[in-house]
């Protein structure tokens, strides 16, 4: 799922002017689950904005990255001088495409794709690099683990099991080699893994997917 | 064929220098450096802004070595830049007459002085190899289409005996040979004991008579020093034997030197190991006692 974590307080209120109509719009799926901006973080958002003298209200729609979710909360959205987005970083685009006359702030930031490891730790698993290889490699991602995204195993940096850069970082190339090493598929890692096509990934751009045989 | 490859060719025993370029525009600073090492070593090995920190280009150093009479070794890392950038500048050194190549990965950038700057890592040390193999080889660029010229070239790697998992570091030495590497250079050499349990399986391996092995060591000036190289470099062990040696020591310099040549001393007698190469950050005026020390002067005849 998309993992994202709430601004500062004290930036959202930097995007807000005194007595204007504040909706906090929260989004139902990741970060809800992700607890960052469902129904209950929208709900303490606009309570404390409300406690802070502003005239806040507070909504949630199931996904704010698709468009049918938005146009449905459009009367909550209409009334509103200014929205503050629980979203996503697709979530809050979505919406402001659609309301382009409304301003509109993001009031989180999104940080990756990930899974929730352990109650309230969440780690990163995917990039979208737009080309899967992850069962050459024990099922561990090195685009997205790696510190250097690197194809042919461990830098030099590697120790006892942690990244050189942070060391509450496990080395992706140890947890692949120890997975591998497990299922006696060492000799996986002895080829060559050439240079990648990284036009797949977003080095290449906005990226888009057209689906011939689902368009109307 | 580069001076440091016909001396690795002739079974010389071969010795390099770490040289660190300025952070600054002062070419003096690596003219002196040359002067003092010149006499003493086969050929220097100029950083690619080594610790992710900023510094005078390995290009632009390994030039101005050259019009010192030095022969260069240019770093080149995939931190910094991608296949197109990395392919470019392998041409220009090439028509400016470097020979000699390290292929590395190149150190995170959170540990430099940039810390707020986007990687690259477009390609990895493996894959620069391959691409500048075939560039010199097959006259193509990465994406197979053809180039003009002769290329010389000597391509190096780096090995990391003492990083984990440790198991892995010969499969990897080995993934480098074959993708082009004709000598490695090693991390740092303090603890003798596992580097010659790597070289046992690197001889079994068949990989030094494939490549040129050149051991890497560092002369360090203090206690202080080596437990930094203990606690702080990735890839480096340190025994606290070593430890305990320095802290004993009445004059902690020439501890340094000892442990330094002892070290050489017992390296010159493990076989597969072709040479040494050493790192004497920020203390490159120290070589030529260590070279001397260490019965490696003079140098032999470069052709």
């Amino acid at each position: 799922m998309i993992i994202a974590e709430r601004k500062p307080i004290k930036e959202i209120f930097s995007f807000l002017v005194p007595g204007e109509k504040v909706l906090v719009l929260g989004c139902g799926t990741c970060v809800t689950v992700c607890m960052s901006g469902g129904e209950k973080e929208a709900r303490e958002l606009s309570s404390l904005l409300h406690l802070k003298g502003w005239e806040a209200e507070d909504s949630t729609i199931e996904r704010q990255c698709e468009p049918e979710f938005n146009l449905k909360a459009k009367e909550e959205i209409t009334h509103a001088d200014t929205i503050i987005s629980l979203a996503c970083g697709v979530g809050v685009q979505t919406l402001a495409e659609y309301f382009p006359e409304k301003k509109i702030f993001p009031g989180l930031n999104t940080t990756f794709m990930g899974m929730p490891k352990e109650q309230g730790l969440w780690e990163e698993r995917c990039w979208g690099c737009g080309n899967c290889t992850v069962h050459l490699f024990g099922y561990i991602c090195p685009v997205t683990r790696c510190a250097k995204s690197l194809l042919n195993g461990p830098c030099g940096g590697s120790k006892s099991g942690k990244c050189e850069i942070k060391p509450d970082r496990d080395c992706a190339w140890q947890l692949i080699y120890d997975r591998l090493k497990k299922e006696n598929k060492l000799e996986v890692l002895y080829a060559i893994q050439p240079p990648r096509d990284w036009s797949t990934s977003h080095y290449g751009g906005q990226r888009k997917m057209i689906r011939e045989d689902v368009r109307l | 064929m580069s001076a440091l490859q016909e001396i690795l060719r002739r079974g010389e025993f071969a010795v390099t220098a770490e040289v660190g370029p300025p952070k600054g525009v002062n070419r003096e600073v690596i003219e002196k450096k040359c002067d003092q090492i010149c006499d003493f070593v086969d050929a220097v090995n100029i950083t690619d802004n080594q610790t992710a920190i900023v510094r005078l280009s390995s290009f632009a150093s390994c030039l101005i070595a050259k019009d010192k009479g030095i022969e260069p070794v240019m770093q080149m890392v995939c931190r910094d830049r991608n296949r197109i950038a990395l392919q470019s500048d392998f041409l220009g050194a090439c028509a400016w007459g470097v020979e000699n190549f390290l292929c590395l990965s190149g150190d995170h950038q959170s540990m430099g002085n940039h810390p707020q700057s986007k990687n690259v890592f477009d390609v990895d040390s493996i894959q620069l190899l391959q691409i500048l193999k075939n560039m010199r080889d097959e006259k193509v660029f990465q994406n197979g289409e053809p180039l003009k010229g002769e290329i010389k070239a000597f391509l190096g790697a780096g090995a990391s005996p003492f990083a984990d998992p440790l198991e892995f570091r010969v499969i990897r030495l080995a993934k480098k040979i074959s993708a082009g590497a004709q000598f490695i250079q090693t991390q740092a050499v303090f603890d003798l004991e596992i580097f010659s349990r790597f070289m046992e399986e690197v001889r079994k391996a068949g990989l030094d008579k494939k490549a040129a092995i050149l051991a890497g060591v560092i002369p360090v000036k203090s206690l202080s020093a080596l437990r930094y190289m203990q606690n702080e470099v990735p890839g480096v062990v340190v025994p606290d034997s070593l430890v305990e040696r320095m802290k004993k020591a009445k004059d902690p310099k020439e501890e340094g030197v000892r442990i330094c040549v002892e070290t050489i001393e017992q390296l010159k007698k493990i076989e597969g190991v072709r040479g040494v190469h050493i790192m004497a950050i920020s203390w490159e005026s120290i070589v030529p006692e260590i070279v001397k020390e260490a019965n490696l002067y003079p140098r032999p005849e470069r052709s």
